[in-house]
């Protein structure tokens, strides 16, 4: 199955080291993150230094060297989502799920992510929750769909 | 579909698709772009289809999906042509109704329509509406028109008919000489003359030439090249066509962000269109001339907007920006002459090659010609996105256009241009937007962001927001963006947490100095505007923090305590559930209390309580 893929992948696009940021990318979508293995086919295959596949891996945000959650929970911190609040929703996410941005929880359900800017300003703040876009999020509203993605079990706090 | 072989070719092509579009009656338009989907356009489009099977009306009543019109506070929209009937906020539950009255002509759906917020009344078709009345929508007004997925929508509304013109009769210096003459400048923020960075392309020595569009749309708050690009690629690879013929290209490519998946995929389908229809590959049209464009994805990577950066990343490296000393349009992608512009210019091409520079130049200022497109965000009643003529008011943008503020607060700011432009005060609001008038006044055009911000944004925490934006996105090869920015940040931090001291506000000025004279980028040299801005125009917020140790707005967590008010309090218990850090407590039906060791001052409780009893001071 792996083999699979990286070779659809890499059609085409074999000893072009042009392509590092194309490939990485699809291989990224495809799996979720970049593992070891599929660098090093990659560094092979378009004739481009281990070394400098992993400094291009580094570079870019899109890329991630570990394996990511079943679920990513995706704040917008653009401008327009910053004033109307993305931080309080960022306060919630890590509150709920206690994780910090860019980490995933330890029983590997939610990867938490920050980007900056997703192009949907009018709508803030928006949160991408496993790729569904959803605007005007208050922290109810994400505390909500991160219970309802969670382990179906419902934290509630009652009275004292 | 068999290549095109000549102009006539397309002509007839032209005439076909013109005729069919002219024929078809009732049509059902929904926009459907990224911010659509996100208010649930796609599942009003699903439950049109079967309603339109259901009435058996698939034949004679036709749906367009298109990309988005701008108005995406008020969507999912339907609009009904002709009559120009618009319907906003549709719910899927709607959607029976609205094919029946369709149906009976003239029926109108009183709820479904558009209420002003100003003059509270109902308002029946989109050419009524303030929102759009206000604007002069040369480039957006094509969204509505065509299907972003169909090249015979595009073609139907003359569509590559500018590349016809280029290519039938135009000499390569004529275009270059009408897009000067325009007075067009670049939309991605520079605001460098377009015509002359296409002479210097044309003239600079090599064989092989690059052309690319700039669609890595980095500045948080903008969008205005996602829509455009979603909603209407065709106009902006013919742009780039022509571009391609008038500097001697023969490659081009368009650099999009990962972050814009739609954009990505009809970006993509249009050029594989054109290439069906031998708009572009070997002998366009039948002639001479041969040109091919392909696309690269961005990894999330805002400096990747700066052109050698950009290239860098093109060329499969880390996007580190480059010494300019000499400029891409000699050196660029590969080391070869190179034209790079972003999505807005490329789209503007075509109708300044079609309706003529004059008419273009005829509108704008000055300086600064034609139309550009606004991401008006932030705190005010209509957002979305405005295409006005250069050096319309921010005055008329943010109350005429934007209905002015959301809430019932005060109106204090509009930031404009990203993380590299300013904040401008409602005293400047009179101002002409263009490129010189906002770069005279501190701040600038950038792509075209505009974030509006009410009384309740305190102008320190935006330079933090910013310098911490900045501080993230440096790529960190030369030192003064690296450590300057860090340092800046470090110091502004300081305020907003109230270890501020008066002395820091003139290190700011001498590190705000030194990094815009020697940072390697325009990221690095225009880092500093945010904090030059507030600083500017509302040093007395910088003030309030260094001295009083208060936050006027309510914002910066150090210098607020949360507190509940006994005589307000109801004990409903929302604010204890809500605390995500379990700082709440208080039983039923009494009085909740927040304990302040725990409390993050996260400001949720504050937006949960109903009966706002929750104060920050």
């Amino acid at each position: 199955m792996f083999t699979a893929t990286i070779d659809t992948i890499l059609e085409g696009r074999r000893s072009q080291p042009h392509q590092l940021v194309e490939v990485l990318i699809d291989l990224q979508d495809a799996y979720g993150y970049l593992s070891e293995e599929a660098l090093q086919t990659v560094a092979k295959e378009l004739g481009v230094s281990l070394i400098n596949v992993y400094s291009v891996a580094h570079f870019y945000k899109a890329f991630s060297l570990e394996p990511r959650g079943k679920n990513m929970i995706t704040i917008c911190t653009g401008t327009a989502c910053h004033v109307r609040g993305s931080d309080l929703l960022i306060d919630q996410a890590k509150g709920q799920l206690k994780v910090e941005p860019g980490k995933t929880t330890e029983d590997g359900l939610f990867t938490l992510e920050c980007v900056n800017c997703v192009g949907a300003c009018a709508l803030g703040p928006v949160v991408i929750h496993n790729e569904k876009y959803n605007h005007h999020v208050s922290p109810g509203k994400l505390r909500k769909m991160i219970d309802k993605t969670g382990d179906g079990k419902k934290k509630e706090k009652e009275h004292a | 579909m068999p290549k095109l072989k000549s102009y006539s070719d397309l002509e007839a092509l032209h005439k076909r698709f013109l005729e069919d579009k002219k024929s078809s009656g009732l049509t059902l338009i929904i926009p459907d772009g990224t911010c659509c989907r996100a208010s649930g356009s796609t599942e009003v489009i699903a439950e049109l289809k079967k309603e339109l099977a259901i009435q058996g009306r698939k034949e004679d009543i036709r749906m367009r999906t298109t990309g988005c019109h701008g108005f995406c506070e008020q969507e999912p929209i339907i609009l009904i042509e002709p009559g120009n009937i618009f319907y906003c906020r549709v719910t899927p539950e709607d959607v029976k109704d609205i094919v029946s009255s369709a149906i009976k002509n003239g029926a109108v759906i009183d709820r479904l329509l558009y209420t002003d917020p100003v003059s509270g009344k109902k308002v029946m078709t989109e050419a009524e509406i303030p929102f759009y009345r206000a604007q002069d929508r040369q480039l957006l007004a094509f969204n509505k028109l065509v299907d972003p997925r169909s090249i015979k929508d595009y073609i139907a509304i003359g569509g590559y008919g500018a590349l016809t013109k280029t290519l039938s009769g135009i000499k390569h210096d004529r275009v270059i000489d009408e897009i000067r003459v325009s007075g067009l400048r670049g939309r991605g923020g520079g605001g460098f003359p377009t015509g002359r960075k296409w002479t210097e392309c044309a003239e600079a020595p090599g064989e092989e030439k690059y052309i690319i569009c700039n669609a890595d749309e980095g500045d948080p708050g903008a969008y205005m090249d996602r829509c455009l690009l979603e909603a209407n690629p065709h106009l902006v690879i013919e742009g780039m066509i022509i571009g391609a013929y008038a500097v001697g290209a023969h490659k081009g490519y368009i650099y999009v962000r990962r972050e814009y998946p739609l954009a990505v995929v009809y970006a993509r389908l249009a050029i594989q269109q054109c290439r069906e229809y031998g708009l572009l590959g070997e002998n366009i049209l039948g002639t001479s001339f041969s040109f091919d464009i392909d696309i690269g994805r961005g990894g999330g990577a805002f400096v990747c907007g700066e052109s050698t950066a950009l290239m860098a990343s093109l060329e499969g490296k880390a996007g580190e920006p480059r010494a300019k000393d000499t400029h891409t349009v000699k050196e660029g992608l590969w080391n070869n002459p190179t034209v790079l512009n972003n999505v807005e210019t490329w789209a503007n091409v075509p109708l300044i090659i079609m309706d003529g520079a004059k008419r273009f130049a005829s509108k704008g200022t000055k300086g600064s010609k034609g139309t550009k497109i606004f991401a008006l965000t932030g705190q005010v009643k209509n957002t979305g996105l405005v295409e006005v003529a250069m050096g319309t008011s921010l005055n008329s943008l943010v109350f005429d256009i934007g209905g002015g503020a959301k809430n019932g607060r005060a109106i204090k700011a509009v930031q404009t241009g990203g993380p590299s432009g300013g904040c401008l005060p409602v005293s400047k609001f009179n101002l002409p937007v263009d490129f010189d008038a906002l770069f005279d006044a501190g701040s600038m055009m950038g792509s075209g962001g505009m974030v509006v911000m009410d009384e309740r944004t305190c102008m320190v925490d935006v330079a933090r927001y910013f310098l911490n934006f900045l501080q993230d996105e440096s790529c960190g090869k030369c030192v003064p963006c690296r450590l300057g920015i860090d340092r800046m940040l470090e110091i502004v931090t300081d305020i907003t947490e109230g270890r501020g001291r008066p002395d820091q506000i003139n290190l700011l000025y001498e590190l705000a100095e030194t990094i815009s004279e020697t940072a390697l980028c325009g990221l690095g040299k225009t880092a500093p505007n945010p904090v030059l801005s507030t600083l500017r125009y509302f040093s007395e917020e910088y003030v309030a923090h260094v001295e009083k140790k208060s936050c006027p707005a309510g914002v910066c967590k150090a210098l607020i305590t949360y507190s509940i008010n006994a005589d307000k309090c109801n004990g409903c218990g929302v604010c204890l559930r809500s605390c995500p850090h379990d700082a709440i407590t208080g039983r039923k039906k009494k009085t909740h209390v927040i304990n302040a060791q725990l409390c993050r001052r996260c400001g949720i409780c504050i937006g949960e309580c109903n009966f706002e009893a929750i104060t920050a001071i």
